[in-house]
């Protein structure tokens, strides 16, 4: 009997390895003359431990890790085939404390399957969604989308049903779904892990939600920046297309859904979903002013649903569990879990989904372990390039998108990343403005020029005398409030968030040269 | 032949050009929205997307020539100059700022001998800018063409690039 050996072929997982890891296994094992299958999973999420290796054995599988090429013949002296003892040693993976005290729901899969075995989909799970749904008229489907109360993922936190609510009843010849998967957002990778790790869920969800609503056609918008998450999907695709749950009739149901990937093109701004149709449309990202929403008027003018990764990767658990299911976890308005992403200077970088309501405090110290750089921690951005930062005082601030709105931030898509007590704030502030003027699709005044503007002005009250840098804040808070005030979308809409929080929460590092010098 | 008058008006392109631009077209042009995926295509094969492929691409999509400048230039991935043998894109976003990216930065700049957007004068590299990999987990990240690198150091750099001259 073969011993499965699992290597995940995850990008963060191979950006650190794991590729060379692969390798020296199956050329150990043959020397050896071991009998190994090994396998490439998704990534379990724990990165600071990737290359992690896993080892099915008879009392389940066992992790070892970080591996490198080179530890491989100790690992195999050491009999790690059979759980053997070794100091890279982690012990049954599923009773790693950071993992075993997660509730992984969207998540399920990711790290245990072979992403690009439909087998091994369906035997832990996988097209159930599917299946229940086939059974149920739209209505029924939308209505139990939202009754989980499944707010989008994205970041604006749109109830889902009402989105496809919206689209089923609109009348027309061709209908569309669209799946965001632009992750744009910095420090978040949840969309990639999905999209490596378990495809067939996303191409599931795609498949459910065009046959509730009655569209026969989907895209895949991927970030050119994710080419193996491309290869992941375009693999799955086929395997879905061979066994009829893609195609002209989808399980024998009669309708149609195919479904295809197209690569964005390094905006930023693309990941709004009305610039996402322009570049769809094979246009320049543009954003579009709303009304018509998408799901009247959305790509070629039809209507659309167009959702991110994680909103769409979480319906089939829903239709296949029930509404109540999902819902009962969270807290508030917030129900079901969040795939949280934490990244930055963290010793344990790595995903965790929970149910809405933990703190930030628990993410950051408990999971997260303290930073990396073993100094203290003083600031964490929350949701983005576009989110505020955190000062410590306020981590006691549970996982909720009401109660981060409450301290004038938000949770976006999910992704916290933390900075250590040599951050320099005022750079930071600096960098959103530079990063909006970067990136704005150039559509309103206020975004377009304000934000180079506000490099500018952050340049003077670094650089001047005190009576220099009130003067320059007050401009600087002046021109924030018309890019808040007078933005199309949340680009320059939002910017102002993380250069306003710098300066309230951070005023120390403003203090221009001068300054300091005399201090 | 209405195409080969076509053709024949157009300005002087290189027959790489015109010959790369046409495999992708006649295989992509009936896609909806095809702009983005030819372009792709174009840049897959060419490395870069010609200025003198531009009406060529324009003619076989119906489109004009405006539109398909337009759209080259809002897209930071698109290039209309010709690249390195290989491109690296360093990542300068959030997380990686807090593992030291603008230390990598310099390093790499300062090794490199290049600023963001430039080619270094053998003509092995480009180094451009990005905003996030998805590797925040692994930071700092950088992506040469596509292979994606985690946890570079200075010291890690270095040692990829002398293991790249080899
Ligand atoms: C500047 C900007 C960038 C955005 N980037 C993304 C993105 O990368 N991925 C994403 O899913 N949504 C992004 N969004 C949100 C989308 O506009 C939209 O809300 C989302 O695709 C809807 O899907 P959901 O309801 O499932 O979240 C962005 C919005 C803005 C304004
Ligand atoms: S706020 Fe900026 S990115 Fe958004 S529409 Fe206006 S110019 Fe474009
Ligand atoms: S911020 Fe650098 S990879 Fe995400």
């Amino acid at each position: 009997m073969s011993i499965t050996v699992y290597v995940p072929r995850d990008a963060g997982a191979l950006s650190v390895g794991a590729e060379a890891v692969a390798a020296a296994i199956a050329a150990e094992a043959r020397r050896r003359d071991a009998d190994v299958r090994i396998v490439r999973n998704g990534s379990r999420g724990l990165y600071w431990l990737e290359p992690m290796v896993e080892v099915d054995t008879a009392d389940g599988r066992v992790a070892y890790g970080p591996v490198q090429a080179d530890d491989v013949p100790s690992l195999f002296d050491a009999d790690f085939l059979h759980a053997g003892q070794h100091a890279l040693a982690l012990g049954p993976t599923e009773a790693i404390a950071y993992l075993k005290s997660q509730q992984r729901l969207t998540f399920a899969r990711v790290g245990i399957v072979d992403p690009r075995s439909l087998d091994d989909y369906r035997a832990h799970g996988g097209y159930r969604g599917l299946e229940a749904a086939l059974g149920m008229s739209g209505a029924d489907v939308v209505q139990t989308v939202t009754d989980a109360s499944l707010r989008g993922r994205g970041g604006a936190a749109f109830p889902a049903g009402i989105k496809w609510k919206t689209c089923l009843d609109a009348q027309a010849d061709r209908k569309y779904i669209v799946c965001n998967a632009d992750e744009g957002d910095s420090g978040t990778y949840a969309d990639r892990m999905i999209m490596e790790g378990d495809p067939f869920v996303l191409i599931e969800a795609m498949a459910i939600a065009g046959l509730t609503v009655g569209a026969t056609q989907g895209y895949i918008y991927l970030r050119c920046e994710y080419p193996h998450a491309q290869r992941a999907l375009e693999a799955a695709i086929t395997a879905a297309e061979a066994e009829g749950y893609l195609g002209d009739n989808v399980r024998g149901s009669g309708n149609a859904f195919h479904l295809e990937v197209r690569i964005a093109a390094g905006a930023y701004i693309c990941g709004d979903e009305t610039s996402l149709l322009e570049s769809l449309e094979g246009k320049r990202g543009q954003v579009r002013f709303k009304p018509p929403l998408p799901a009247i008027q959305g790509l070629f003018g039809k209507p659309t649903v167009i959702n991110n990764v994680i909103t769409l990767a979480s319906v089939p658990i829903i239709l296949d569990q029930g509404a109540a299911f999902y819902r009962d976890y969270g807290m508030g308005r917030s129900r079901g879990t969040l795939p949280i992403q934490l990244a930055g200077n963290l010793k344990r970088p790595g995903l965790v989904e929970r149910a809405f309501g933990l703190t930030l405090r628990e993410l950051i110290e408990d999971y997260g372990g303290g930073t990396a750089s073993g100094r203290p921690v003083r600031a964490v951005q929350v949701g983005g390039p576009l989110g505020a930062y955190i000062p410590v005082s306020q981590f006691d601030t549970p996982i909720d998108y009401e109660a981060f709105i409450a301290i004038g931030g938000m949770l976006g898509h999910g992704g916290v990343v933390v900075f250590d007590d040599s951050v320099d704030m005022a750079a930071q502030a600096r960098y959103a403005m530079e990063f909006c003027a970067i990136e704005s699709c150039g559509k309103c005044t206020p975004c377009r020029i304000g934000s180079i503007r506000g490099v500018e002005v952050i340049d003077r009250i670094v650089a001047g005398t005190v009576a220099e840098r009130e003067r320059n804040e007050v401009l600087l808070r002046d021109l924030c409030q018309t890019m808040l005030a007078g933005s199309l979308c949340a680009l320059g809409g939002m910017a102002p968030y993380p250069v306003l929080s710098a300066l309230d929460h951070f005023p120390e590092d403003f203090a221009g040269a001068a300054e300091t010098v005399a201090s | 032949m209405k195409r080969a008058t076509n053709a024949a008006s157009l300005p002087d392109i290189p027959e790489d050009v015109r010959a790369a631009v046409l495999e992708v077209t006649n295989r992509l042009k009936e896609l909806p929205g095809a702009l983005l995926p030819v372009l792709h295509g174009v840049q897959a094969a060419l490395g870069y997307v010609p200025e003198a492929s531009v009406p060529l691409i324009a003619r076989e999509l119906n489109l004009s020539r405006a539109d398909v400048h337009g759209v080259i230039s809002f897209y930071h991935f698109f290039r209309s100059k010709h690249a390195g043998r290989r491109v690296i894109y360093l990542c300068r976003a959030e997380s990686c700022q807090s593992m030291g990216a603008a230390t990598l930065e310099k390093h790499i700049k300062q090794r490199l001998g290049v600023d963001f957007h430039e080619t270094t004068a053998n003509g092995a590299y480009t180094l451009e800018p990005v905003y996030c990999l998805g590797n925040c987990a692994c930071s700092p990240a950088m992506m040469v063409d596509d292979e994606l690198k985690g946890r570079v150091t200075p010291e890690g750099f270095d040692a990829w690039l002398a293991a790249e001259a080899t």
